[in-house]
């Protein structure tokens, strides 16, 4: 079990056209499904709303760290547990423990491979449970596993 | 969780608690190269990861392996990983359509 998770896939596309739908914060909002309330810049807190219908309580938080043109774009977010993410707020919860999600591009034959990275879960104290996250109503995961079935149903 | 587990030895001590039977620190040291003193350094990590519980039993404490914070940390990392899966898919319709 490693203490991070990474993702390949290629796209058929140029790598800028890839590096606009993750940075541009209208963009990533509609195929990560967040209203963002503005543009990502390095160093600052994003916000928004999630927007999928039935979990517009939702909230996003997250801080994006770096913005590298067409290389790299992360953002360190708070995992799951470390405290809902409807009530984030980094006045608050600035020592809180976070998870860092990286998005690389690499230019290919065939148009970009994105290499996506979370890491940072070992950073989740030891007395973390998962069934406390789950009695959360506003658990993220099983919320995107009804936007999968919602997405699916309407392409 | 992972800091606990990231050592040789507390993954042998792990190993061999995981029959699921409780061990005093005396048979744990038996057969085993460490001290003592080493072997409950060693529990008392593994007992803050919320990996190993420790009970009086009459004059002896004895470790028992708990199973939960690894499984449920391994559920909690297949999740994530299925919500990437499903993110990055779309992302990938979005892009070529």
């Amino acid at each position: 079990m490693e203490n991070r998770i990474e993702k390949r896939i290629e796209i058929k596309a140029p790598v800028s056209r890839v590096w606009r739908a993750i940075t541009d914060y209208r963009e990533f909002g509609e195929w990560f499904r967040v209203k963002l309330e503005g543009p990502f810049v390095a160093g600052q807190i994003s916000r928004g709303q999630i927007t999928y219908p039935g979990y517009e309580y939702l909230k996003w938080v997250a801080v994006v760290q770096k913005i590298e043109p067409e290389r790299l774009f992360s953002f360190t977010w708070p995992y799951a547990k470390s405290l809902d993410r409807e009530h984030y707020s980094a006045a608050d919860h600035s020592k809180d423990p976070t998870t860092l999600v990286e998005f690389r591009l690499e230019k290919t034959k065939n148009g970009t491979l994105l290499v996506l990275t979370e890491s940072g879960f070992d950073k989740i104290p030891a007395d973390w449970r998962l069934e406390a996250y789950r009695r959360n109503d506003g658990g993220w995961t099983e919320q995107m596993k009804n936007i999968e079935r919602y997405v699916t149903q309407k392409p | 969780m992972f800091a606990a587990l990231g050592d040789q030895t507390r993954l042998l001590l792990v190993a061999r608690l995981a029959d699921g039977r409780a061990y005093s620190i005396a048979q744990l040291t038996a057969g085993s190269r460490l001290t003592r003193q080493a072997i409950t350094k060693h529990l008392r990590v593994l007992k803050r990861a919320g990996v190993v519980h420790s009970r009086r039993v009459g004059r002896e404490r004895l470790f028992e392996f708990d199973p939960r914070p690894i499984g449920e940390m391994k559920e909690y990392l297949d999740r994530v990983s299925e919500q990437w899966d499903q993110a990055l898919a779309r992302l990938k319709s979005f892009v070529e359509s």
